[in-house]
């Protein structure tokens, strides 16, 4: 019983996090300007983040967690690196 | 001998959290934050002013319920986006407070509340600049700032 | 490590399941917000409804069903919580003010001039363009 409740929702929130990764792609390859792109795949990283995190609930594996961590300081560093990019024209001055 | 104490705790409870509590990695922690406390200290960053650091938790509270209620707040405002316009707008405040760490605080606050944003802040005269997503109640917004979070962080960053 | 959904009792199936959805569902909007409204400023709040409680749901289910079914205390999912709020606030703020900056650059209106003084609406700073 309690196995069906879980997997039923964990598939209900997969598929949720994924319709918000295709809608945050939307708007990354939408635009209109370069900061809407950025801030689009900041979202992406997020909700790929959760989604992994959902993956790991589903499994019963703890290895997803770390690869969650990994993925959100990745997007962190990326989306300073851009953003630093667009104020200056240079990411290390 | 320990420069920044609770840093050092700090990085030893992480440390923990990710591997597991065993002895051997209880040592390697403390080898790891010893050394991490070390080479912050050869950064010379500000040292916080704590004054009422007791308050620290009631902050931590008032922000938890705050965004709970502007998640839902802004929810509405996302689904409903064709049937009622919102009004959103800029907002500039004048800050009172000086202290570096409290004004970083209270950045991560309004910026983890959906519905605010933090756009800049400026430190020669002292003002930040906000974007609302719903301006039609700016009083509000204002009093919401200045009362709710700006009196406790001059209390806890005496 | 591995551990078995099957295990775990009812009422804990019960709150990760509810965290779960809460989470995947804030984060949903976040992303349907963030395509459906009209201009940068307004979008840069629909993600942080993914990155508040979003986040917060779906680490509180992770740590619920962890901790109950390894029986011992699992919260390293918090670790995650702190790292995003903490970093979230330092990609936006960087991100609104390159948008601040290339918007005054090309004074196309859209961003407020520095010293606006107190609350001026989108009508005013058309004026101001």
């Amino acid at each position: 019983m309690s196995a069906i409740i879980i997997f039923t929702a964990v598939a209900i929130a997969q598929l949720m996090l994924a319709a918000a990764m295709a809608l945050a792609s939307i708007r990354m390859f939408r635009g209109p300007r370069a900061q809407d792109r950025i801030i689009g795949l900041d979202t992406l990283y997020i909700n790929a983040m959760l989604l992994l995190v959902t993956f790991g609930i589903g499994t019963g594996r703890v290895i997803y967690f770390e690869a969650a961590l990994v993925i959100g300081m990745l997007g962190f560093v990326a989306t300073v690196a851009l953003a630093k990019f667009l104020m200056r024209g240079e990411v290390i001055e | 001998m320990l420069p920044y104490p609770i840093l050092t705790l700090m990085l030893v409870l992480m440390w923990l959290l990710l591997n597991g509590f065993t002895l051997g990695h209880l040592l390697l922690g403390i080898v790891v934050a010893v050394f991490a406390s070390w080479a912050m200290a050869s950064l010379r960053p500000e040292k916080p002013k704590f004054g009422k650091w007791y308050l620290l938790p009631k902050l931590f509270g008032i922000v938890l319920y705050d965004v709970a209620v502007s998640n839902l707040h802004v929810a509405k405002v996302i689904l409903r986006a064709g049937s009622r316009k919102h009004n959103p707008g800029f907002l500039a405040i004048d800050l009172e407070i000086r202290d570096h760490f409290a004004i970083a605080v209270l950045a991560v606050v309004l910026t983890s509340t959906p519905g605010s944003a933090w756009l800049e802040y400026d430190s020669n005269d002292n003002t930040v600049l906000l974007h609302v997503l719903d301006i039609d109640n700016e009083a509000a917004w204002r009093d919401t700032i200045k009362n709710r979070y700006e009196k406790l962080l001059m209390e806890i960053f005496a | 490590m591995m551990v078995n959904a099957a295990d775990i009792p009812l009422w804990a199936a019960v709150a990760v399941a509810f965290f779960l959805l809460v989470g995947a569902t804030l984060a949903l909007i976040g992303a349907i917000g963030f395509v459906r409204l009209p201009t940068f400023y307004e979008r840069i709040h629909a993600p942080t409804l993914g990155t508040s409680w979003g986040i917060g749901g779906i680490m509180v289910a992770s740590m619920i069903f962890f901790s109950v079914a390894a029986s011992r205390i699992a919260i390293h999912e918090i670790l995650i919580g702190i790292f995003v709020t903490v970093t979230t606030p330092i990609t936006f703020m960087l991100l609104a003010r390159a948008a601040l900056h290339r918007d005054r650059a090309e004074q196309n209106g859209k961003a407020p001039d520095k010293h606006t003084g107190s609350g001026s609406g989108p009508e005013e700073i058309q004026d101001e363009a």
